[in-house]
């Protein structure tokens, strides 16, 4: 369920086509299908993910995923206060461009299903091309709608709606640079908690000295974040990216965020590296261990509020097996995809319970995961 | 940031819009110079598919969200 918090943000990049969503362009007709795997700390996380994108008539794309998330999951979290589980989590997003002069409008509307966790996105942008194509500017906006269940309780069911503002700015600067810059609000109003997390306090009447009672969240968030991408074309045919992103919400959650990318192309191959490092301070109501039972209003010791470092260093490779200027029957191009990244996270606050230390000498936890993706594009 | 701000600009974003159309600012980027920006490897985003998923991790991993180009835009040298 946790695994499912970030479906709505992605939603509307993946509709919007990140980045490469032209304002007097309709997106490129193609399809993509990956398959994707996640190993670390305990959880396995496999799936196929598939696009269909196409252009119907000369001012409309039509755009389609399906994707799911096979977990199988013996987490820190839940080898120290539940059982290992297995889950599996299908999503569906369906979304339409529609073009008109130098102005683009896109709709789109996703599902994503689970055995304890349903949640409907709903979005909508505009996209306006500028001064000579130079300037593009996006207004967007997602209305999501979350039902919150416990897989231990058929009675337990809790909402939560979500609310996502942004503004986006795509500027070429030079003939060899061209940057972006977005800003978006995202506010959230209902249960907010993992329904199966628990806090830990001190409890002297408890062999370990430690008890365990339910996490009591805030039932509001609002975070806004301002992230600021580039990307250069170097004096030989090679690109080099840089981005950077700030966060804050009214949770106390700050975070920097930066990544540098070199794309290298080399006959029919693409290789790229990327390293991102991310730093973030903890939600106020977070704490590794409470001093008393109910000591806070609100409680929290889930991992990913606590403060943490993160770092990914990722290497990818892309081969072009159907060339561009060939084709092969309807296909104008295809290519097989392969990436790895190595992903660190430290967490500073958040003590590991597995080993048989004593209370006040726990080690901190450190995940370190695996992630592979590999997958076939083809234009048509 | 409150939500009063970025109200404030939102509505310098749609102003913007608003004044476009009586603008006459002169690319200084013609579009027979955008050849090596309308090059695959300088797309924004090449693999949607992949970054949207990369994206989902992070958010799952880590506790801040947005503001990684879901407002999108492009190059416009197609």
């Amino acid at each position: 369920m946790k695994y499912s918090r970030g479906i709505v943000v992605t939603t509307l990049a993946l509709l919007a086509g990140v980045g490469t969503a032209q304002a007097g362009v309709l997106p490129e007709d193609r399809a993509d299908v990956l398959y994707h795997l996640y190993d670390g700390g305990g959880v396995e996380i496999d799936g196929p993910s598939v696009l269909v994108r196409k252009q119907v008539g000369k001012s409309t794309s039509f755009v389609a995923n399906y994707y799911v998330d096979m977990i199988s999951s013996a987490s820190i979290d839940v080898i120290t206060t539940a059982s290992p589980y297995t889950e599996e989590r299908t999503q569906w997003s369906l979304g339409m461009d529609y073009l008109r002069g130098n102005t683009t409008m896109r709709v789109g509307y996703t599902t994503s299903t689970e055995s304890d966790f349903d949640a409907k996105t709903y979005t909508f942008s505009v996209s306006q091309d500028m001064f000579g194509d130079m300037t593009t500017l996006t207004l967007s906006y997602a209305l999501g709608d979350d039902l919150v269940g416990r897989s231990d309780d058929p009675v337990f069911e809790r909402e939560n709606d979500r609310q996502q503002y942004g503004v986006g700015i795509t500027q070429i600067l030079t003939r060899n640079l061209i940057a972006t810059l977005n800003f978006e609000t995202i506010t959230d109003e209902g249960f907010l908690n993992n329904p199966y997390r628990s806090v830990r306090y001190l409890d002297a009447g408890s062999a370990l000295g430690y008890s365990y009672e339910p996490e009591l969240y805030p039932n509001t968030r609002t975070s806004n974040a301002v992230g600021l991408r580039a990307k250069y074309y170097l004096p030989y045919r090679a690109a080099l990216e840089g981005e950077y992103r700030l966060f804050k919400d009214s949770w106390d959650i700050d975070s920097h965020t930066v990544s540098l990318s070199y794309t290298h192309p080399m006959g029919p191959w693409v290789f790229s590296a990327k390293f991102r490092y991310h730093d973030q301070t903890g939600a106020h109501f977070y704490r590794d261990i409470f001093s008393r039972s109910e000591a806070t209003n609100f409680r929290g010791r889930d991992k990913e509020l606590s403060p943490l470092t993160s770092s990914t260093f990722k290497l990818g490779a892309s081969y072009e097996f159907i060339k561009d200027v060939e084709g092969w029957g309807f296909i104008k191009k295809g290519t097989v995809n392969v990436s790895y990244s190595a992903l660190t996270v430290d967490y500073e606050e958040f003590s590991n319970l597995s080993t048989s230390a004593l209370l006040g000498e726990e080690p901190l936890y450190v995940l370190d995961a695996d992630i592979f993706q590999v997958f076939f594009s083809i234009w048509y | 940031m409150k939500i009063n701000a970025f109200s404030r600009l939102v509505l310098l974003a749609i102003a913007m819009v608003a004044v476009s159309g009586c603008s006459n600012i002169e690319p200084w980027v013609k579009p027979y110079e955008r050849d090596r920006l309308a090059d695959p490897i300088m797309a924004l985003d090449t693999d949607p598919v992949s970054s949207a998923y990369i994206q989902h991790v992070y958010e799952a991993r880590e506790g801040a969200r947005g503001g990684e180009g879901a407002a999108g835009g492009g190059c416009g040298c197609n």
